[in-house]
């Protein structure tokens, strides 16, 4: 079996969120940059676990980013994965970004692809689905269970209140969230080999973006907390009541 | 041209994030001069005809047997047909489950333009630029969208829903579509339970409830105010609550009008995962914890005492024995 896992740069969890250039461009400045935690904590981890049962699959990694990202690559190859892709494109748009990795899915004929369930920048929630489309394959989003039996696929995917479990046949596109995997620490052994795994560069394909970030804006900041005291929890219920109108 | 709405049903009836976006569509209709109209696969127990209200003039209702499994793929293809035969050039999804399966796809499929997770109506003053939430509820984009077509999945409790007058004509739209690749084998709900991301009203507790045994206040007080439960990521880890429950970054984003957070120390991850509620009340026994600088209303306390005072003084508030 042959999964190709997507991998996307985002902030660290704890970043603050700024904004440079007339609030149009993300302030990198001081900001830590991780795998974004469901391509790392739950697909890629995920992927690596179904390895572990079949020796014989073969893990890609792909990426659509320029080569600042080539870290994290490399983080992401020290937790598992036989080989990395990057497309070298610096795009927030998703339909650009599905484009790419599905041309990398085309060329690499891959019986599984996953995606983390968003990034924790952008939130799309799109990848996934757009991939899928353009590969005209099945999707099963939100997954939190993934096993697989020959050439099927058996998914537990969320639904509003509760949980069902879905069958497809290979090829399939999955988006994974908690439940799927357990976050890894990569060890020596992985950081050591990550650095001889090949990662290759490749430019990508002509795609027109369907969208463009015409600018950031912060939420407006909280007026301040109105502190009641422990003694008085009839007068928070009745603020809530009268002055917030929530209750 | 006319604004398409995505008609999102659960068991035959229509969600409540569904009037949201159904009211959300009417009002740009009305806003670019034209018509809503909505569209539903499968039956539906519902009065369809009724969704007037909420400001479609017709509902285009879809029946066949390929329908009868949750696949996106062939949901996807099925609007993809109303949408053309129609000449939509909006698309609106509520960002919910179907809507975060489906919505991608279609766009992918039609090469309109996505905003996923809208927070507020487009701007179409110049060009056609909707907000949307990004870095988990830290920071708001505007998305300009270029293409003829485009498509918006509006985030739940974003947009109030809006009733009126009116009734909708209902019409069978015919599909040859056939069945898709994806077969359900089983599905579980928590009975009874108010869905997280659709609740009004989230009652959220933490490690300060020190284990899972002590949750039965926490429920109590969720019961009172018809309020869906929710938990911080180490009690989620900790197998104090299911998974489902967890609020925050790495775990479902919520927006509902009152948040009550008992024993959440308030870490940016679990705040970037509730920071768009309307009113945020934190309960915590310590007056450092960072959750009191996000929050409108605290209480600095031991939730074992506060929580049930709580209870009683919504209970005495709502007349309810």
């Amino acid at each position: 079996m042959k999964i190709l896992v997507c991998i996307s740069k985002t902030p660290d969890t704890t970043a603050k969120i700024a904004f440079t250039d007339n609030n149009t461009k993300f302030d990198a400045n001081g900001v830590q940059w991780i795998i974004n935690p469901y391509d790392e904590w739950y697909s890629l981890v995920r992927a690596i676990e179904l390895k572990e049962t079949d020796p014989s699959t073969v893990i890609h990694l792909v990426t659509v980013a320029a080569a600042d990202a080539d870290p994290i690559i490399r983080k992401a190859l020290a937790l598992g994965g036989d080989e990395a892709i990057r497309v070298n494109a610096d795009s927030h748009d998703s339909f650009y970004i599905a484009s790419q990795i599905a041309e990398v899915a085309k060329q690499g004929g891959y019986d599984l692809v996953f995606t983390g369930k968003e990034t924790i920048d952008y939130n799309g929630s799109s990848i996934g689905g757009m991939v899928a489309e353009l590969l005209d394959l099945p999707y099963i989003s939100l997954a939190t269970k993934f096993e697989i039996s020959a050439n099927k696929a058996t998914v537990t995917r969320e639904i509003e209140g509760g949980e069902e479990v879905a069958e497809a046949n290979l090829p399939l596109v999955v988006s994974c969230q908690k439940g799927m995997a357990e976050q890894r620490i990569p060890n020596m052994k992985g950081i050591m080999g990550a650095r001889t795994k090949p990662l290759k560069v490749q430019e990508p394909v002509a795609v027109d973006p369907l969208t463009a970030v015409a600018g950031f804006e912060l939420p407006p900041a909280k007026a301040g907390v109105k502190l009641v005291d422990a003694e008085n929890v009839d007068e928070l219920v009745r603020l809530l009541h009268e002055e917030a109108k929530a209750i | 041209m006319s604004v398409l709405i995505f008609i999102d049903t659960t068991d035959g009836h229509v969600k409540k994030a569904t009037l949201e976006a159904l009211s959300y569509g009417s009002k740009i209709a009305a806003q670019m001069g034209t018509v809503a109209e909505g569209v539903v696969l499968g039956n539906v127990q519902d009065d369809l005809a009724s969704l007037g209200k909420y400001g479609v003039t017709k509902i285009h209702q879809v029946t066949a047997d390929a329908l009868s499994q949750p696949d996106a793929q062939v949901y996807c293809k099925v609007l993809a047909e109303v949408a053309t035969a129609i000449g939509a050039t909006v698309i609106v999804f509520s960002n919910n489950l179907n809507g975060k399966a489906i919505a991608p796809r279609l766009s992918a499929r039609l090469k309109a333009g996505l905003v996923s997770g809208a927070v507020a109506l487009p701007d179409t003053s110049n060009g056609f630029v909707v907000k949307k939430n990004v870095f988990s509820g830290k920071a708001f984009a505007n998305i300009s969208v270029t293409t003829a077509v485009k498509i918006i999945s509006l985030n739940p409790n974003a947009y109030q829903v809006i009733a009126g007058e009116g009734t909708a004509t209902v019409a069978a739209f015919a599909t040859s579509v056939s069945a898709g690749a994806i077969k359900v084998t089983s599905s579980s709900k928590a009975s009874g339970d108010v869905p997280l991301t659709e609740a009004e009203v989230v009652v959220s507790a933490g490690r300060g409830m020190k284990g899972p045994e002590n949750w039965g206040m926490v429920e109590d007080l969720a019961k009172v105010l018809h309020a869906a439960t929710a938990c911080s990521r180490p009690v989620a880890d900790a197998h104090w609550r299911p998974h489902h429950e967890h609020v925050g970054q790495t775990g479902i984003a919520i927006a509902p009008n009152l948040y009550i957070a008992i024993g959440i120390s308030g870490a940016i991850q679990h705040l970037a995962g509730v920071n768009r509620s309307k009113v945020i009340v934190v309960i915590n026994k310590d007056p450092e914890a960072p959750f009191f600088k996000a929050a409108d209303y605290g209480i600095v306390g031991d939730a074992f005492d506060i929580v049930p005072k709580f209870t009683a003084a919504v209970k005495k508030i709502k007349g309810i024995a």
